[in-house]
């Protein structure tokens, strides 16, 4: 990979503290020059083309293709097909470890979702191999596909998400319910998503000899490198992949789906560099999506409007291949305070690629229907839906009856409240208009993610000039991680930002676990924290233990790092520079390893998240039932804020997306065949500018001795949840009709007029 | 991508011999024809590429007050063309509600009028499509089929001609200008696009090698000037196709309408003008309960062609609000949010 020169603008330099500086992003410049080179971005000497076919069927098999006529093809040099390709080392259909999903590796004739990777064609240029897939013309032995939340038998999934359990239970809900004052017992659906990240999934791969060297976005690079490694049967050394910028992630590039491994096989088969880029609407099958739900929420609350019951039941759907359980009613397990609490899930399996994680998985989808039902609870119980929130306000964590480690949700309420101007809010619905005559409503949700830590290890150098070094395999997916771990970087080895040379993005540096479950600054941070602690302390060694530096006897514990100097904590005048240090020691460098990992023991004491508050306005014509957002305000308490910049852009993006879940995103499927008839951002829709109103985003302040060294909770997920239900929320009080399958649409309001 | 041959002619009769042949298509910006191609919808044997046709990017006021419109000319630049966008202010205000300002930049007048279908089976070639491949069948016919026609389709077809620009110009008697192998000749808008009875194949009047050179619009167009709205419902605030919209244009005289124009977008093959609905209100004052009475003839033979019903209903409230936006009079400026129904928010961000 070419040196990345990363920069900072000037304005921004300070010296001393550079966690919580809000720097811009030091890959800004290359980004805004086009000198960031994506995955895609490379080309080799000597490249082909590959480019996958899929299957235009949900369920069946494959029964001719004609080869033939693609390599007749100008241009076409091979097909790979389930009876041509290179063997691999591992059957793909095994899982080795809870983190492995099957993937289609062109292990056999049989398709079981649309859009299922099928063969493979090899050329010269891109347009040859694209006319080659064409050409192939497959033709089909068609089964009746599974479709849709109802396809089938539901049973019973042994766990859901990561390993949660399926159920949960808390007191006895239905005693509960029996003696509520009132109840509300309502169903509400979320559509199928995908991801769309803007870039498309994409490797560019060379072997030389045993050895592999890959480009391919991915938010896993160690994770990568193992799957490839057993799948291809050789040795992590062998294995080098760049990553350095990712246009997007979501969860869709976290874990190893079938279409690079198709591109390293193709690249085995023909000898050569091959790029294989997905196509738009290819990304809407084998790389993961948000599967849809379907969840009925009971609950209770008594005279004063206390839960007495909180019932959240959650029907998804997996592939017939491979599981995952999107756990939505795990929601409801952090933030009401009902002494009865039941979750629980069942599935059905569908012909469609394996459901995944993506940005917030089972926080966002429980929350729209969460954050729906409290609404609806509120108003059964005529209350403020904030007072029936701060009525129901969980002091310790619910379901398992443990203290936070910090919570400062009621801040959030009170700040964005009044940044919002809630107290004006009509308690009844369509009570409000403004001047053009547009129905205005106001709703609001409590937004929460839990604050998760992964395992990750860093490398910290400090060199004879005085400069450091700080090396981990961290991802940028565009959250900012070259800017916001840099600032750690920086204060672990007490120097300004560009006095440490960071390197980030590729396989061959240290650990830096997954960039996802909003946990990649935390883990990353805390490794990179306690690699320039150890690096320091070594440096230290140097000094205290030698007499002719002003620290002699100071001890580990007397020094403190500042602007490339040790100096005695008891007297500040007293101290030396790196350079002085490392030069009258004679080594080039000293370097340490450090590790970020959670803390069991805290974890068994503390229930450890991140909280916020959303409050949207939408305006709604009366008569159309088109609908507009027009503005929203959210705040967050996150603990530790890195960078303040990052951290705003991250839940504005998560505020937006909120929006889209509860006013846009929808994988439209056909019912009969099981394709996907959207699959383009033509199609399905996202927000665009002019549906993103002006977005407040405050974050409250914070301080969490329990998560982390460095009290980091993360904010890469949150913005979603809390946001979907306030726009659902504000849609009804601005039309009195309450919506219920997601996306809402025009239709949905038509009925009164 | 399939291989095709790519001519560049130097006159438009070069052109038109050049596109004759079976397999020919024109190509202007290509921004649907690029997307079919790329889908694998379009195969065509040969490119004609227009864009260096001379004379074909004018916007000229004959002598008899009728202005004539280049076949090239870009969405944009006619848009923002003031003395059109003043004179014309429902086709401006639709132009600039269509697809996007990157879109609007590259897409021609011409290529906009022969825009195909967005119906999604149209573009999924393992969907039946008797447009895409006559008497194949049609999958939109029991699929998802939200967003298609309520009026003027058949059990063959049931898509809708996607264009907002055409839905003013069809409410303004607009004429289409076409050479074709044996010359130039002219029809009314109203009868380029056909709608799909048995045929849905056949998407319009055009013959093999036909090529549309200019739009115009008859010097009683300009009459409409000062009570003309383009309404245009959506799933999103912009690029997204209507949903259902509509043009309305009002002359009023004497506090009385004396002629009326409506045409709808979104609803079926072609855009569709309602003069049923325009008779209703030759006369009378522009009064509410004239514009209802509008509202209900215009959709009185609608019928849902799937899971639409709501379109009809919709259909009928759009209408009526563009008749009474129009009645209002047309705005000084151009809304940020042309034609949208949050075009009237203050503060509004452009679209």
């Amino acid at each position: 990979m070419p040196e990345l020169n990363l920069t900072s603008a000037p304005a921004h330099i300070r010296h001393g503290s550079n966690i919580g500086q809000p720097l811009t992003r030091r890959d800004g410049v290359l980004k805004v020059t086009g000198q960031a080179t994506y995955a895609a971005d490379n080309h080799l000497p000597g490249m082909l083309f590959a480019v996958i076919a899929v299957s235009s069927i949900a369920h069946g098999r494959v029964v001719s293709l004609d080869v033939t006529a693609a390599k007749r093809h100008p241009g076409v040099v091979d097909v790979m097909t389930p009876d041509h390709k290179p063997q691999l080392a591992i059957d793909p259909e095994i899982k080795t470890n809870p983190f492995v999903f099957r993937m289609e590796a062109l292990q056999s004739n049989e398709v079981r979702y649309a859009n299922q990777p099928i063969a493979v064609v090899i050329a010269e240029t891109l347009e040859a191999a694209t006319e080659g897939a064409v050409l192939l013309a497959p033709r089909y032995e068609s089964l009746p596909p599974l479709v849709g939340l109802d396809a089938g038998e539901s049973f019973v999934p042994p766990v859901v998400g990561v390993g949660n359990p399926t159920e949960n239970h808390l007191g006895d809900v239905e005693a509960g319910l029996a003696s509520a004052e009132k109840q509300i017992d309502a169903t509400y659906e979320t559509p199928p998503q995908y991801h769309n990240a803007m870039e498309p999934h994409a490797i560019v791969v060379q072997w030389d000899g045993d050895r592999l060297s890959v480009d391919m976005p991915t938010q896993g690079l160690v994770l990568s490198l193992a799957r490839i490694a057993e799948l291809f049967g050789i040795a992590h050394d062998k294995i080098h992949i760049r990553s350095p910028f990712l246009g997007g992630g979501f969860g869709s590039k976290g874990l190893m789906g079938g279409p690079p491994v198709l591109g390293i096989m193709a690249a085995k088969l023909v000898g050569r560099p091959i790029k294989l880029v997905l196509r738009r609407e290819q990304m809407y099958g084998p790389v993961g999506h948000r599967a849809p739900t379907r969840q009925r929420l009971r609950i209770g609350a008594d005279g004063e409007g206390r839960l007495t019951a909180l019932d959240h039941h959650a029907r998804t759907v997996s592939s017939t291949f491979d599981d995952f359980y999107e756990p939505a009613a795990d929601a409801s397990h952090t933030l009401y305070a009902a002494p009865a609490i039941r979750t629980s899930h069942d599935a059905v399996r569908v012909n469609t690629g394996t459901p995944l994680f993506m940005r917030a998985p089972g926080e966002a989808t429980g929350s729209i229907a969460l954050e729906s039902a409290i609404d609806e609870m509120a108003w059964a119980c005529g209350m403020d839906p904030l007072a029936f929130r701060l009525k129901n306000y969980a002091e310790v964590e619910p379901i398992s009856g443990k203290p936070f480690s910090s919570k400062a949700l009621r801040a959030c309420y009170e700040q964005g409240a009044a940044r919002f101007g809630w107290a004006k809010r009509s308690l009844q619905a369509r009570q409000m208009r403004d001047d053009a005559g547009l129905l205005v409503g106001w709703g609001m949700g409590t937004a929460t993610f839990p604050a998760l830590m992964f395992q990750a290890e860093a490398r910290a150098a400090i060199r004879r000039d005085g400069t450091g070094v700080m090396e981990i395999g961290a991802h940028d997916m565009g959250q900012g991680a070259w800017t916001a771990l840099a600032q750690i970087a920086a204060d672990a080895v007490g120097l300004d930002i560009d006095r440490v040379t960071f390197k980030a993005g590729t396989s061959d540096l240290p650990d830096a676990g997954i960039a996802g479950g909003s946990a990649h600054t935390a883990t990353a941070g805390a490794a990179i924290h306690s690699a320039g602690a150890a690096v320091i302390a070594k440096l230290a060694d140097l000094a205290t233990g030698d007499e002719r530096s002003p620290l002699f006897g100071a001890g580990n514990a007397g020094v403190i790092a500042r602007d490339g100097r040790l100096i005695r904590r008891d007297d500040e005048s007293r101290g030396e520079s790196y350079a002085e240090i490392l030069a009258r020691a004679g080594v080039a460098e000293v370097e340490a390893r450090g590790t970020g990992a959670p803390n069991p023991a805290a974890m068994e004491e503390y229930a450890m998240h991140a909280h916020g508050a959303v409050f949207a306005e939408v305006k709604v014509d009366p008569e159309l039932g088109q609908i507009r957002v027009s503005r929203m305000v959210g705040a967050f308490a996150a603990g530790r804020i890195v960078n303040p910049r990052m951290v705003q852009s991250q839940l504005f993006g998560g505020m937006i997306w909120g929006m889209s879940f509860a006013l846009h995103e929808e994988a439209i499927t056909d019912r009969r065949t099981g394709r996907i008839m959207n699959a383009n951002l033509g199609e399905y829709h996202v927000p665009v500018n002019a549906d993103v109103p002006p977005l407040d985003v405050i974050t409250v302040d914070e301080h969490d001795p329990h998560v982390n060294a460095l009290g980091i909770k993360g904010v890469g997920e949150i913005g979603i949840t809390g946001s979907a239900g306030a726009v659902a929320n504000a849609v009804w009080h601005a039309t009195g009709v309450r919506v219920r399958r997601f996306p809402i649409r025009i239709e949905d309001l038509l009925t009164q007029s | 991508m399939k291989q095709f041959d790519y001519v560049r002619p130097a006159t438009v009769a070069e052109a038109v011999a050049a596109a004759v042949q079976p397999g020919a298509a024109y190509l202007a910006a290509g921004t649907n024809l690029l997307d079919l191609m790329k889908g694998g919808v379009s195969r065509p044997d040969r490119l004609v590429d227009v864009t260096h046709l001379d004379g074909l990017d004018a916007i000229e006021t004959l002598a008899d007050g009728s202005l004539r419109i280049g076949a090239l000319v870009s969405n944009a630049d006619l848009a923002h063309d003031p003395v059109f966008a003043r004179s014309y202010p429902a086709v401006a205000e639709a132009l600039l509600s269509g697809a996007s300002a990157q879109l609007r930049n590259a897409a021609t007048v011409g290529g906009n009028l022969l825009q195909r279908t967005r119906c999604a089976y149209f573009y999924d070639t393992a969907s039946r499509c008797n447009k895409r491949e006559a008497g194949s069948g049609c999958d939109a016919r029991d699929g998802e089929n939200r967003g298609h026609a309520v009026l003027g389709w058949s059990d063959s077809c049931i898509a809708t001609h996607p264009s907002d620009f055409c839905v003013p110009l069809v409410a303004l008697d607009a004429v289409v200008e076409i050479e074709g192998k044996s010359g130039r000749r002219e029809i009314a808008l109203d009868e380029l696009h056909c709608l799909p009875g048995n045929s849905p194949e056949r998407e319009s009047a055009l013959e093999p090698g036909d090529i549309v050179v200019a739009v115009r619009l008859p010097p009683a167009a300009r009459g409409f000037a000062a009570h003309a709205r383009y309404l245009k419902v959506r799933d999103r605030t912009s690029y997204a196709f209507a949903v259902v919209s509509a043009a309305a244009a009002l002359r009023i005289e004497n506090g009385k309408v004396a002629e009326a124009r409506i045409a709808l977008g979104g609803v079926a093959a072609k855009p569709w003008r309602v003069r049923a609905a325009e008779d209703v209100l030759r006369g009378v004052a522009p009064t509410a309960d004239a514009f209802q009475e509008a509202a209900w003839r215009a959709l009185t033979d609608a019928k849902p062609s799937g899971d639409n019903a709501f379109k009809i209903e919709l259909a009928r409230r759009i209408v009526m609000r563009a008749l009474t936006l129009a009645a209002a009079g047309t705005p000084a400026r151009l809304p940020a949010l042309p034609a949208s129904p949050f075009a009237a928010t203050s503060g509004a961000i452009h679209a």
